[in-house]
């Protein structure tokens, strides 16, 4: 088979390049070598790229969110060339190593952050067929990379030598490793609907999306995923307004950029874990299945728009919380996660893991569409019980508040204005048995 | 030499190069960054071995969990890092002599019975689908009573009885505070 | 191709080493971490022998001796690791030091 220029090109579109190239060059064993280096170079360097586009919506949205009008500037009315612009700015800036900074730490973290989240999008299926590689264990994989980026944010804080870093570290670990827990519990979720842990048939699974299935266990992955990325509510790693800009505090210049870019990625990459795993991935009505009369798969290049498009709707949520929501407090965010989602995230994993059983052993005739009537029925009456119980210690919680403070109040001194009361309760809450809930941090 | 020959050379190098940092660097903070290092060869080995569940297990029990555990003990005993003072005891010489005589034991049982054995000189040819199926027959090793369902559970017990511990050992205790 | 001694021969190594810091480092921490160092080693083992063994024993479809041994050292590992390092601040909090020698409270 010769080349064929129209070919090649119709080839990319419907995003058959690899099998294409791989047809005209033969079988001989430096093919798949360069195949899989320009596969590689592709699936990394692409979201790389969109970081400039992610980045401009962001702020083009949270603006409009925020009636303001946003970058308009740079590139024309929309102000499409504004993140180039911030590039330049930052390549030209001085890079300042703080004194004393631990040299291999501080330079190895926003590398290792970087890697990580480009890793990540090995696993991501664009369209059908269209994967960096099908793993049997893509779910699992997704999981170890992201608990090693944690290390990343580690090495940043201590290395800095800065207070306010390693603080913003500290908080970051504390977060990232306690979300990861309702993380894994609800990501185990489609894996047990689809028997299997590789992201490819999880999507293929999906003739209805698992969120249709289980959506308390979305919105809970959903939350974590929030947390996991460090977005707003749970943006305490970088809290502006306490601790500087958290484990990023020292670094400047382009290294900072690497930092922003593996941000951006880490969200692009959880938008697109959240559509793979629970909202049907490419797939949207067998739209992604058509294929024109002269052979060129249409499907594939619809679904990589499907993919784009899901993956933006809950990015667009990402941002409507980040315009919405103020900041929770650490204890406050450690709490809800151990006290509230982490029980109600193995209730329903449980409870799941059962069902999905007895249903395919027993009543295999109700279809597809009956076994998600009823994890979503089992799903809903879970959720709801979750929710009275949360409401019912919310009030319990309010109530001894109250009690203490106006105690407190009277014990304090009777001239003080009442509203010094609620400053007598300390910054971490107490728990049932009156320790504090957290060690107490000397920080004064 | 073949690619996977090359691969494997610098993946062992890389383990075995860093493991040396683990031991012998002052700075446990750059110690702790080596042995993360280290574990990521361990997972570059198993992949090499076709055992990537355990690679991706690799990274997430060891560099994810252990490492980051063994960090914060590091800066919570952060005082001892900045002491200038020896970090090798009066016995190194002797553990010297003991690692290279186990390693020279060691050498001499391989030298002995595996080196050069036609049959493993290379990874026998599975079918794919074997190595594909390995996972999910764990799991079910892991819970059918002919395999491993009591092993597993006792770990699981031992997990949990680790959590506990590890949380009452280092809970600060009043008489603690008093001292300090 | 690669025999099965190389991996076993690297295992070996990884192993000594690991056991020269536990004999000679006087870091509580770095004692630690030498453990970890050999049980990684012991894995490394476990996974080459379940690899290169399965021609050896093809009486079962697909042989999970290994994995299951290394997930067992996995589990232990960490469990060793979080009692290790409660015990090790505990010790820190009480005495403030974390050298092994020092600890010698039942000595004579």
């Amino acid at each position: 088979m010769s080349f064929n220029i129209g070919e090649f090109i119709s080839s990319i579109f419907d995003l058959t390049a690899g099998d294409y190239l791989a047809s005209v060059w033969g079988t001989e064993p430096w093919v798949s070598v360069v195949l899989d280096i320009l596969g590689i170079l592709i699936v990394a360097t692409i979201p790389l790229l969109s970081v400039f586009f992610v980045g401009l919506i962001e702020r083009k949205v949270l603006a409009r969110m925020q009636d303001r009008i946003g970058p308009n500037r740079v590139g024309g009315k929309y102000g499409l060339l504004q993140m180039f612009a911030d590039v330049v700015k930052m390549l030209t800036k001085e890079l300042l190593v703080p004194a004393g900074a631990d040299k291999v730490a501080y330079f190895l973290a926003p590398i290792l952050s970087l890697a990580t989240s480009a890793l990540l999008f090995a696993v991501v299926p664009f369209a059908p067929g269209v994967i960096g590689t099908n793993l049997g264990v893509g779910v699992f994989y997704v999981l170890s990379i992201s608990s090693v980026s944690v290390v990343a944010l580690l090495l940043a804080g201590w290395g800095s030598n800065n207070k306010y870093a390693l603080l913003g570290a500290f908080r970051a670990v504390a977060q990232l490793v306690s979300y990861e827990v309702p993380m894994i519990l609800s990501l185990l979720v489609p894996i047990i609907l689809a028997s299997s842990m590789s992201t490819m048939e999880i999507v293929e699974a999906q003739a209805i999306p698992f969120v249709i299935f289980a959506p308390i266990s979305a919105l809970i992955f959903f939350v974590s995923s929030l947390a996991e990325t460090g977005r707003s509510p749970f943006d305490l790693l970088e809290a502006e307004s306490e601790i500087v800009a958290g484990f990023h505090t020292e670094y400047s210049g382009m290294v900072f950029g690497l930092f922003m870019a593996a941000e951006y990625m880490g969200i692009m990459f959880m938008c697109f874990l959240f559509s793979t795993t629970y909202l049907g991935g490419y797939r949207f009505f067998g739209l992604e299945e058509i294929v024109v009369g002269n052979g060129f798969q249409l499907g594939r290049l619809l679904g990589l728009f499907i993919t784009i498009f899901k993956g933006a709707l809950v990015f667009f949520v990402f941002m409507w919380l980040r315009a919405t929501l103020p900041r929770l407090r650490i204890d406050q965010l450690l709490n809800f996660n151990w006290k509230f989602m982490v029980p109600l995230m193995l209730m329903i994993l449980l409870t799941v893991a059962l069902l999905d059983r007895l249903i395919l052993d027993y009543i295999p005739q109700v279809g597809d569409a009956g076994r998600a009537g009823i994890h979503l029925v089992s799903n809903i009456i879970i959720g709801l019980a979750g929710i009275e119980v949360l409401r019912r210690s919310a009030r319990r919680q309010r109530q001894r508040h109250n009690t203490t403070s106006t105690v407190l109040a009277v014990a304090e001194n009777e001239g003080a204005p009442i509203f010094v009361a609620a400053e007598v309760e300390p910054a971490y809450g107490h728990d049932d048995h009156g320790h504090d809930a957290h060690a107490p941090v000397p920080a004064h | 030499m073949t690619l996977e020959q090359v691969i494997f050379i610098l993946v062992s190098f890389l383990t075995l190069g860093t493991g040396i940092v683990v031991v012998t660097n002052r700075n446990l903070f750059h110690a702790a960054l080596a042995m993360m290092a280290s574990f990521l060869g361990v997972a570059g080995l198993y992949i090499l071995l076709d055992a990537g569940f355990l690679a991706a297990a690799q990274l997430l029990v060891y560099i994810g969990a252990i490492s980051i555990l063994i960090i914060f003990a590091i800066m919570l005993t952060r005082r001892m890092m900045q002491a200038r003072e020896a970090s090798f005891n009066s016995q190194s010489g002797l553990g010297l002599f003991t690692a290279v005589a186990t390693f020279a034991l060691l050498a001499a049982v391989i030298g002995q019975f595996w080196w050069g054995v036609d049959a493993f000189n290379g990874r026998p040819d599975v079918p794919d689908t074997v190595l594909q199926n390995t996972v999910s027959s764990l799991g079910k090793a892991f819970v059918s009573p002919e395999a491993y369902v009591v092993p597993f559970i006792v770990a699981s017990v031992l997990l949990l009885a680790a959590l506990i511990g590890a949380i009452y050992v280092a809970w600060p205790t009043v008489h603690a505070e008093d001292e300090a | 191709m690669i025999p099965l001694s190389w991996y076993l021969l690297v295992a070996a190594l990884l192993f000594s080493i690991g056991l020269y810091g536990v004999m000679a480092r006087r870091n509580a921490v770095a004692i630690l971490m030498s453990v970890e160092l050999m049980l990684n080693a012991v894995n490394i083992n476990l996974i080459a022998f379940w690899r290169y063994g399965s021609v050896l024993s093809p009486a079962t479809d697909t042989p999970t001796t290994g994995w299951a041994w290394a997930i067992f050292v996995l589990t232990v590992a960490a469990a060793e690791a979080a009692v290790g390092l409660a015990l090790i601040i505990s010790v820190y909090r009480r005495r403030d030091s974390v050298i092994a020698e020092e600890l010698d409270l039942l000595k004579n």
